[in-house]
């Protein structure tokens, strides 16, 4: 269970037109799988790894934790509310307490009072978990970085961050493609967490971009 | 507080000593999904009796008085945003009034009017988050989809107008930043119209339910002694019988153009000044918001949006000034110290929030644990307006 599946990949010779992407995109084939297993009378089997199952699970299932820190945690709200609809993404059950969580979305700005107590929800938080943070007072102090003597200047300074969301605030809409960056990087294809060739090539285009 | 509260049995005898017992101190919060954001109560109970509550703050204090030294007349605007970021226009709105009281501008009138629409926008939808999750500590969850429902609406039109979706930065010194889209009128009158029909939906919803009714009557009573003790000011001020209202008392802006009510706390299910009273305040102000917006789109005129005489960079001459508004928690004040030079000298802010929650101090003693979450509640609170 705990061997890594990169190491098994390149142990096994693959055989002629054998794609290891479409191996790890486990809950795409199992739910192919399943769709024919229920039209049928036979008995069927499905064959995977553990890991991918438990993955498959846990991405379909990500709790957070209601963490509401300040304007991003309106936003936060309005995602798991009537328009966009959180719960789509098997993410919208918020538990107030850390210990049924794995996701701690960090929205709004960190203060020095705050960093401690956030670092403790953090360590309430049981294994696997995981951290988006949110906005870019989360990420870097945003419009509090220069004079703000109170503000934490980005919360992994605190706690290892996972995906990162900027906006002040960040829409709804991107809040939900962070959470699924998140799944992406909890099915282990971090290919798919960079953005395509085509939107970096695009952002290069464009002049203020340019470095 | 009752006999027994006080620990005492019903001989008169000291219960608490002769049990050896003590009070249990309870963090609540600062993450805690009663509290609307990073409010630590530390409150001392009996049991499931309340003895004592004290407020802690801070933890959301993000220095903005201290940056408005750091950047000009101008620049500041951003930060008003992010002090009540329910009500972010209402925020701007104090400030422009303040820095332009200052230096005698005169604002345009389309501005003026696309200022009272914008605010009257944001302080329905203002109250609608603060019904939605009264509602969501009251257990009740679905009013809270219904309200998110009615503030996309007014998101909307404040997206289309400005570019920002819940901080808007829209306001300028002497105007606004630019004119409003063309069918911008339409849009909001269209809102309107909508909105005056949802408005008895929570009404048959929330506001006459019958457990709402039993959780919300006749708890939290803030009398009109103790919002005068404490500088309550809003709807906890309105909430104790008390039709006190800036925009009527202390007209700003082209406010006393405008016909409307203010709607105060009667006692219709219980006391006057209990937390239903509070509720059915902020409801009823929805409906005279509207009666605003609707003459403010009849009598909006064309024209510029800008004070033409105005510079990029605002020199302010030298003075203070103390400048209140009404924003959806209450009295919203700036006071302004200027220097003569183009950045604020100091700006200190007066915010309804910050007097509003340290009532509990004095109406928590005494009530049940599950009764501080309905007070509490009905304060609606902003905790980046009162740490800042």
């Amino acid at each position: 269970m705990t061997q890594d599946r990169n190491d098994y990949v390149e142990s096994v010779t693959p055989p002629a037109g054998y794609d290891p992407r479409r191996e790890q995109c486990l809950d795409f084939h199992l739910a192919e799988d399943l769709a024919a297993m229920a039209g049928s009378d036979d008995k069927n089997f499905i064959l995977t790894t553990v890991d991918n199952l438990f993955d498959w699970a846990r991405l379909s299932s990500v709790w957070p934790v209601t963490f509401g820190l300040a304007c991003c945690a309106i936003e936060m709200m309005a995602a798991s509310a009537t328009r966009y609809d959180i719960d789509r993404f098997g993410a919208g059950a918020f538990r107030a307490t850390p210990r049924q969580a794995d996701l701690m979305i960090v929205s709004g700005t960190v203060t020095a009072k705050m960093a401690t107590r956030l670092k403790r929800i953090y360590e309430q938080m049981p294994e696997p978990k995981w951290v988006v943070a949110m906005g870019s007072c989360a990420i870097g102090g945003g419009p509090y970085f220069k004079y703000g003597y109170h503000v934490v200047k980005g919360v992994d300074f605190i706690v290892p961050v996972d995906v990162y969301i900027p906006g002040c605030p960040p829409r709804p809409e991107v809040l939900l493609d962070g959470l699924m960056r998140l799944q992406d990087k909890i099915r282990g294809r971090r290919d798919d967490a960079k953005p395509p060739k085509w939107v970096a090539d695009y952002a290069r285009k464009i002049p203020y971009v340019k470095r | 507080m009752s006999e027994t509260a006080a620990g005492r049995g019903w001989g008169g005898q000291d219960v608490r000593r002769e049990l050896h017992s003590e009070l249990l101190e309870i963090n609540m919060g600062p993450q805690h999904p009663a509290t609307h954001g990073v409010l630590r109560l530390l409150v001392r109970t009996d049991g499931e009796i309340v003895h004592g509550v004290t407020a802690h703050i801070g933890y959301l204090h993000r220095c903005a008085e201290k940056i408005a030294e750091g950047c000009d007349w101008r620049q500041w605007m951003v930060y008003t945003d992010r002090f009540d970021y329910l009500a972010p226009i209402n925020m701007n709105f104090g400030y422009a009034v303040a820095v332009e009281r200052m230096l005698g501008v005169k604002v345009p009138e389309r501005a003026e009017h696309i200022r009272v629409i914008c605010a009257e926008l944001q302080r329905i939808a203002s109250h609608l988050i603060a019904i939605g999750t009264f509602g969501l500590d009251m257990g009740a969850w679905t009013p809270l989809l219904y309200c998110f429902r009615e503030r996309e609406e007014i998101l909307n039109i404040l997206e289309r107008l400005t570019g920002g979706r819940m901080l808007y930065n829209y306001f300028d010194i002497g105007g606004l930043r630019f004119d409003a889209y063309d069918g911008f009128e339409r849009d909001v009158l269209a809102f309107v119209n909508i909105m005056e029909q949802k408005i008895p939906e929570y009404d048959t919803l929330l506001s006459y339910n019958k457990i709402f009714i039993e959780r919300t009557a006749d708890v939290g009573v803030i009398d009109l002694a103790t919002c005068l003790a404490y500088g309550c000011t809003g709807p906890v001020l309105r909430g104790a019988g008390v039709p006190f209202d800036c925009r009527k008392d202390d007209p700003y802006s082209i406010y006393d153009r405008f016909e409307f009510d203010i709607p105060y706390g009667e006692g219709e299910q219980g006391t006057v000044g209990d937390c239903w009273d509070r509720y059915m305040v902020r409801m009823r102000e929805m409906y005279e918001s509207c009666r605003i917006i609707r003459q403010a789109v009849d009598a909006l005129p064309g024209g510029p949006v800008k004070a033409e005489d105005l510079k990029k960079l605002v020199k302010v001459p030298q003075g203070s000034l103390y400048t209140r508004t009404e924003s959806s928690k209450g009295e919203i004040g700036y006071h302004v110290f200027a220097d003569g030079g183009s950045k604020p000298f100091r700006t200190k802010v007066r915010s309804p929030s910050f007097s509003n929650l340290h009532v509990i101090e004095k109406v928590g003693p005494g009530m049940m644990l599950s009764d501080l979450v309905a007070t509490v509640g009905s304060l609606d609170i902003v905790l980046g307006e009162i740490d800042r």
